[in-house]
């Protein structure tokens, strides 16, 4: 039964071979087996998990199945969730519990969802590695030694070994399709504000997204399905985006007709020879299918780190001034007096690249300072979208690596802050200019998964599912798993 | 950069040491983003938002039920429906 995808998994449930609470059941027992080795999860609690699988089995019983009826999804940290612990992996939200529901888990819970517990990530979503959780890190199934990427580390992980048949990440830089790229599983990062945001803990504003990790792109848009849409609550939030039929774009079976912008920087000297191979030959492979690939270029790619890193951390430094020591978390003890308080309840509670981007942040924000960092960021901001309208003018959808290496070792980049940021360098651009973007699986350098993203105009997550889709349907690299956990 | 004084803007205590291990990082950051300085941007307009959408308008309506102590549980230190904090007016 392990490595079945949520629809084989919905129908176990709808032909009455298997009932919720024996689903979950089994994905206790399988994390209970392997999360002292791979901390995907930070908070389990099987008796809430199995009352929410029983009513789950009750409803189907009286009303009939709902779109997720009694299937299992492992929830990152991030989300806020009634009836489970909220963290962010920080040592500043130790013993928080949310007062409500994020919309996104409102959405899940409606449909009939049945929640895992709460995975690993890094501290408030800030890092490529998931080492800077309070928690230490996630492993990666494929190789302990490595990261499962980051920040939605320990929903990559549960997701590759199957302690979980799919998760919610959240994506402001890669953080959903970089993890995703390095663990061989399918990540989808929407448009910007096609996910509302309210009820995920902030980290920059104007990038940060939700979408679904899972092991087929079917899967993926059977979840966006659930978790995209309208929410009043998020001002953000987009009222009249595009409809689109999810699982019909998740059918495609060829690619005639289709042009593939392949953007020259990405295919760059530094990265892996065999990631670029992979990413050739699937390239050659939607080819074969039909599509029409086409060279194009983004010039100011080389741009989208440093601009991200004055964007992202200065809106961070906004939003983590909430954590005071007054309303919720952690105080620091016997304060002498309010700054006392303030100043060291955030020394004691943050982690150190929490801490370096807040400061960074508060920094390009500061005084004198705002024109040359904030402001020119912003109008970088500005050129790198129109790189991706002026591809679009070309072409329907654009395919890269996900990340320029396979997964890492842990240890190998946590010392160095701007090698480990140069990791995102081929996810962060469509952060900046709010495009859908998913990485799936396209093959294996060094016996670990290469990750193929592909990025389409706003609103457009149909073409990457159908031309996502295609390509999965011709290839096998889905359902490549890791040793040891079958 | 004074990255004591940058800290006590963001009200975050940083020890000594960590103030030598955190400056260097941040001057090696600060240096890359300056790399964008290569780029002339005189005439190209900010981006603060991807869609350049209007911020919408919903009806003003009473949407939130009185939670107070359901919200105050979370506090580190509470007091007869209030935050309680350190005293922050000086005499009597």
């Amino acid at each position: 039964m392990a490595f079945t995808t949520l629809e084989e998994l919905a129908k176990h449930l709808n032909d009455g071979e298997a009932t919720a609470a024996e689903l979950s059941t089994a994905y206790l027992e399988r994390i209970a087996a392997h999360n002292e080795t791979l901390n995907a999860f930070v908070h389990i609690d099987a008796e809430t998990t199995l009352a929410q699988a029983r009513a789950s089995d009750s409803h189907r019983a009286k009303h009939g199945p709902r779109p997720l009826e009694g299937l299992p999804i492992a929830v990152k940290d991030i989300f806020c969730t009634t009836g489970m612990p909220t963290t962010c992996c920080s040592n500043i939200l130790k013993g928080f519990n949310a007062a409500y529901d994020a919309h996104v888990i409102s959405r899940l819970r409606e449909a009939g969802a049945v929640f895992l517990g709460k995975t690993n990530m890094d501290e408030f979503a800030m890092g490529s590695s998931n080492e800077t959780s309070a928690f230490g890190p996630a492993r990666n199934p494929w190789d302990v030694e490595r990261t499962p990427g980051g920040s939605s580390g320990g929903s990559a992980a549960a997701v590759a070994a199957d302690l979980a048949p799919a998760a919610l990440g959240t994506d402001t830089g890669g953080s959903i399709r970089q993890p995703a790229g390095l663990t061989g599983t399918v990540g989808l990062k929407p448009t910007y504000g096609r996910v509302s945001r309210r009820g995920i803990i902030a980290f920059a504003s104007s990038l940060d997204q939700a979408g679904p990790m899972t092991r087929s792109v079917r899967d993926t848009a059977l979840l966006a399905s659930v978790l995209c849409g309208h929410d009043a609550g998020d001002a953000t939030s987009v009222a009249d985006a595009p409809v689109i039929d999810w699982l019909q774009a998740a059918g495609r079976l060829d690619l005639y007709g289709l042009k593939i912008g392949r953007p020259r920087e990405y295919f760059v000297d530094g990265m892996h020879p065999e990631v670029r191979q992979r990413v050739e030959e699937a390239l050659q492979r939607c080819a074969d299918l039909g599509a029409e690939i086409v060279d194009i270029s983004l010039p100011h790619t080389q741009y989208a780190v440093a601009a991200y890193y004055v964007i992202a951390p200065s809106e961070a430094s906004a939003n983590l001034a909430r954590y005071d020591g007054v309303r919720y978390g952690v105080r620091c003890d016997n304060p002498s007096d309010l700054a006392d308080m303030y100043t060291r309840s955030r020394d004691e509670g943050f982690g150190s690249e929490v801490k370096r981007r807040i400061l960074t942040g508060t920094f390009a924000l500061s005084s004198g300072y705002y024109d040359a960092y904030y402001k020119k960021a912003q109008q970088v901001r500005t050129l790198l979208r129109r790189d991706f309208d002026d591809a679009f003018a070309k072409v329907d959808v654009i395919a890269t690596p996900t990340s320029p290496t396979p997964a890492f070792k842990l240890g190998e980049k946590i010392d160095d802050p701007l090698t480990m940021y140069l990791n995102d360098i081929f996810t962060i651009a469509v952060n900046l200019a709010g495009l859908p973007g998913l990485s799936q699986p396209c093959g294996m350098a060094d016996g670990l998964p290469v990750g193929l993203q592909w990025i389409a105009p706003a609103w457009r997550e149909d073409t990457i599912l159908g031309a996502a889709h295609a390509f999965e349907a011709a290839t096998d690299w889905h359902r490549q798993t890791p040793e040891g956990y079958s | 950069m004074d990255v004591k004084q940058v800290a006590e803007l963001a009200r975050i205590r940083l020890t000594d040491e960590e103030a030598a291990e955190i400056g260097p990082q941040m001057e090696s950051i600060i240096g890359y983003v300056e790399s964008m300085n290569a780029l002339d941007t005189a005439d190209i307009p900010p981006t603060a938002h991807p869609h350049d959408a209007a911020m919408p308008l919903r009806p003003d309506v009473v949407s939130n039920t009185n939670r107070r102590d359901e919200l105050l549980a979370g506090a580190p230190l509470a007091e007869s429906g209030l935050f309680v904090v350190p005293k922050v007016i000086e005499g009597q």
